[in-house]
């Protein structure tokens, strides 16, 4: 299914939660609305699904104007960033929530419906706690029986609210990945909103990046850590830091860094955005320092102090940096806006 | 030796609380308990099954029922439109909530009357509609039905609160109409606050004497509840036969409120 968003307005007292908002994600893509909080990500997913409704614009599904049409009657699948599982209700009779109360002539059987509940529960992996109450589960459990609850009235659409916010480091690493699987196998078109950078980069196929109700931009991953739209953008991805430099024909200038291209970027004064992957450090007398080396399982994170400032850097090949060893710094690329 | 244990003050806090209890609950009680029985028997038993006191039993315990039933839509109603939505004046009502609590009971008993009595402001129009409600049964049902509403707001707005809206919008996303999201959803999460709003306004009401005594008339046989035969018993000096009657009112509350307890744990089953 095919959704469409234009110009979509939403105020609260004087306060734009979306302020003009136009989107179009294509069938079978999996989307992550990654913003600041604030920024107007939730008031679009609930827009959707129809839980919130705009003061002006458009939503449009499979071409469909969704102005009119409620939010049961919209069949897409919502998982509520607290999972709002019915806490009265066992396991089973969640997930069968949403077939139990269809009209008689499109519910099916009690045999039916049983089958179709030990299918999800196969699907969330968690078999055999169909009769435990929500109170009784794990978080990553509750988020599982959430997702099923959603996926049991079949929807084409499946929208996420913070889907891994409120689940331990581990268990949302494990979900994530499971979770785009799951999108894939499904042929669902997915949309989630997160605050957490590195989950929009690795599982979205392409990411809507919002601020201050409005998508600034709205790109593949490689696409938003190669070319930002704007400086907020650079600063918000890929743990950049803000240098502040000055552009002459072309080129930055540090005052502590060697200079780097900075094309079509006019002369005066500008903020250079440095990602670790873009310095370089190597051993050597330099004007830099190592403030910092500690080894993870990715390799050395590197921290140099460099004319008052604390970078983080890649370490050259080979080299295992001391802290206090003299360094020198390369920077191989970078963003640059005017200031 | 003793165990040790994360919660110390076991001991002393369980201590206290039985003194508590013993002091100002059982000993009076067994004092109720036992005082009737000078009596006999039979003359407890002719005591409490006087056609008068029958009345007025059932008149206190169906007219409190009835009140908390009565009480039970209307104080979710109100609990709802507090914590759903925004409104001015939102915290005026939140405070007005409570004033059947504060308010001396024979105020509002005095007030109730004023307002219902055959001349009085809702008494006049209703009167000209053929219903009479001060000086009857009915009276006493709108009195218990005024000191009782806080109970229910007050045990289902917390719950009603913590539930948020999260759940009725799951069940519409699911495909529930509104009234399917208030049946399947809303009302049985709230069961267990309902049912100990009822009990609890049910109980208030079965003790209730000084905002029902105005507006009752206390036409014996009629409009007279069980605590205000209590009282002129006392003032008869025929202490026994008023604990008799005390007795038979706390044996019925508690049965009652068994009861309801027993239907809370039901409907709580799966909630810790």
């Amino acid at each position: 299914m095919t959704i469409e968003v234009r110009g979509l307005m939403r105020r609260y007292g004087g306060v734009a939660a979306l302020d003009g908002v136009a989107l179009a994600v294509g069938q079978g893509e999996f989307v992550a609305l990654l913003g600041p909080s604030g920024s107007g990500k939730t008031t679009l997913l609930r827009s959707l699904a129809g839980l919130e409704f705009p003061d002006a614009g458009e939503v449009l599904i499979d071409g469909r104007d969704m102005a009119q049409v409620p939010a049961r009657e919209r069949g897409i699948g919502f998982v509520f960033q607290n999972y709002a599982l019915f806490r009265h209700m066992t396991v089973f009779e969640n997930i069968a929530f949403g077939l139990r109360i269809r009209p008689r002539r499109q519910r099916p059987g009690r045999a039916e419906i049983a089958r179709r509940v030990e299918e999800l529960l196969a699907l969330v992996r968690l078999p055999g706690l169909e009769a435990r109450y929500p109170e009784q589960l794990s978080g990553g459990q509750r988020q599982r029986v959430a997702l099923a609850r959603a996926l049991a009235i079949e929807p084409r659409v499946l929208l996420l609210d913070e889907p891994f916010g409120a689940l331990d480091a581990k268990v949302r690493k494990e979900l994530r990945l499971w979770l785009r699987g799951l999108h894939d196998r499904l042929g669902l078109t997915s949309l989630f909103v997160t605050h957490d950078q590195d989950e929009a980069l690795e599982l979205a196929d392409r990411v809507a990046v919002m601020r201050d109700g409005r998508v600034v931009q709205f790109d593949t991953p490689e696409v938003l850590l190669a070319r930002p739209a704007d400086a907020g953008v650079a600063g918000f991805l890929g743990d950049a830091a803000p240098v502040a430099c000055e552009v002459r024909g072309g080129q930055a200038h540090f005052a502590a860094l060697p200079p780097v291209a900075a094309e079509g970027v006019r002369d005066g004064r500008a903020v250079a955005f440095l990602r670790p992957v873009d310095l370089l450090a190597e051993p050597g007398a330099g004007a830099a320092r190592v403030a910092a080396a500690r080894q993870d399982g990715r390799g050395v994170r590197l921290t140099v102090e460099l004319g008052g400032m604390l970078l983080e850097a890649l370490p050259a090949q080979g080299w295992v940096p001391q802290r206090g060893e003299a360094c020198c710094v390369r920077v191989l690329g970078a963003r640059v806006f005017p200031a | 030796m003793r165990r040790r244990d994360a919660l110390p003050g076991l001991g002393l806090t369980l201590g206290i609380t039985w003194l508590w209890l013993g002091l100002i609950v059982l000993v009076p009680l067994s004092a109720l308990a036992i005082r009737p029985w000078e009596l006999g028997l039979a003359g407890v038993w002719a005591s409490v099954t006087e056609p008068r006191v029958l009345a007025s039993l059932r008149l206190s315990f169906g007219a409190a029922l009835l009140a908390a039933l009565v009480d039970l839509p209307l104080g979710l109603l109100v609990a709802w439109v507090v914590v759903r939505y925004r409104f001015p004046g939102r915290r005026l009502l939140d405070a007005a909530i409570d004033l059947p609590f504060a308010l001396p009971t024979a105020v509002a008993g005095l007030a109730l009357t004023a307002l219902y009595a055959p001349n009085g402001w809702l008494g006049a129009p209703l009167a000209a509609m053929g219903v009479t409600v001060a000086f009857t049964p009915l009276g006493v049902v709108v009195a218990l039905a005024f000191v009782g509403l806080p109970f229910i707001v007050r045990m289902v707005e917390p719950v009603l609160r913590d539930l948020g809206p999260e759940a009725e919008e799951a069940a519409a996303t699911l495909g529930a109409t509104r009234w399917q999201a208030w049946r399947l959803v809303v009302l049985p999460a709230l069961g267990p606050a309902l049912a100990s709003g009822l009990a609890l306004a049910f109980a208030r009401a079965v003790g209730e004497y000084g905002s029902v005594i105005f507006i009752a008339g206390n036409r014996p046989m009629e409009s007279e509840i069980a605590p205000l035969l209590i009282v002129a018993r006392l003032e008869q000096y025929d202490y026994a036969g008023a604990a008799a009657l005390g007795l038979a009112m706390l044996l019925l509350s508690f049965a009652l409120l068994l009861a309801f307890g027993l239907v809370q744990r039901w409907l709580r089953r799966g909630m810790a």
